[in-house]
């Protein structure tokens, strides 16, 4: 089996957006996940040398990473008075007096399973992104991620716009066939 | 009328990012008509537009990037 080794300068680079998008699902709040992400980067470069090289450098972030959201929690639950759980019927004023059974979930709603298999597709994307040449996958996410106006872009990267939709046709061919698998 | 089926494929790219005109749109609604391979690629390539927007992905800015770089360098 092949070793892997740390790059802890590429990190920013190559996996800033995989670990925020995993972090932003489950913290809901952009600047703690960018917070997680950063502590996760510093966590790892410390503990370095204690990396054998069986994982992938970001399989083994995102362990970092999961501890860190753990602890995050951890952190928010310890305040004082938020061990104290206080249970209200319902949050709506106007609906006291509603039997409990109209409360509880919906047993034909997949709105749950929506949210995981949008997360997943989530990381699916992005791990496919960040198979592309970087070049695409930069003006891929610029354009699509970002929102960013065609000529933006081809002024911020000083390239023309039939480059550029060379770049973003490149790279959502390069997309569909490496989500084609799962998703398609 | 008849495109070529890279223009096509540039049109339906660009109609994925609701820049493509009209007309555009119309003649290559025309080349799908007659070219499976194209349909099967316009097909899929909404699919994509479709899967990124669900998805509702986000990504940090350079500008955050590059802070975290900073910060990062110092602690190394």
């Amino acid at each position: 089996m092949e070793t892997n080794n740390l790059n802890p300068d590429k990190w920013v680079d190559l996996y800033a957006d995989y670990l925020f998008n995993y972090a932003v699902t489950r913290v809901s709040d952009a600047e703690i996940a960018k917070d997680l992400v950063q502590d996760t980067f510093i966590a790892g470069l410390k503990s370095a040398k204690n990396f054998k090289g069986d994982a992938a450098e970001r399989t083994w972030l995102i362990a970092i990473l999961k501890r860190k959201v753990i602890d995050h929690y951890r952190k928010i639950n310890s305040k004082k008075g938020k061990a104290e759980v206080r249970m209200s019927y319902s949050s709506q004023t106007d609906a006291e007096g509603d039997w409990i059974e109209e409360r509880i979930a919906d047993p034909n709603s997949n709105f749950e399973n929506d949210a995981i298999e949008n997360e997943e597709l989530g990381l699916a994307i992005q791990n496919c992104i960040s198979k592309l040449p970087k070049k695409q996958a930069q003006v891929f996410t610029m354009k699509t991620i970002e929102g960013m106006e065609t000529e933006d872009i081809c002024n911020a990267l000083g390239i023309n716009a039939s480059n550029l939709w060379v770049m973003i046709h490149r790279a959502r061919t390069g997309l569909m066939g490496c989500l084609n698998q799962n998703w398609f | 009328m008849m495109i070529s089926c890279e223009k096509a494929a540039n049109i339906c790219d660009k109609a994925q990012y609701k820049e493509a005109s009209g007309w555009d749109r119309i003649k290559l609604k025309f080349h799908l008509l007659i070219c499976k391979t194209c349909a099967k690629h316009s097909k899929d390539n909404t699919k994509l537009t479709s899967l990124c927007n669900q998805a509702n992905l986000s990504v940090l800015t350079d500008d955050e990037k590059k802070k975290m770089k900073e910060s990062f360098s110092k602690v190394k």
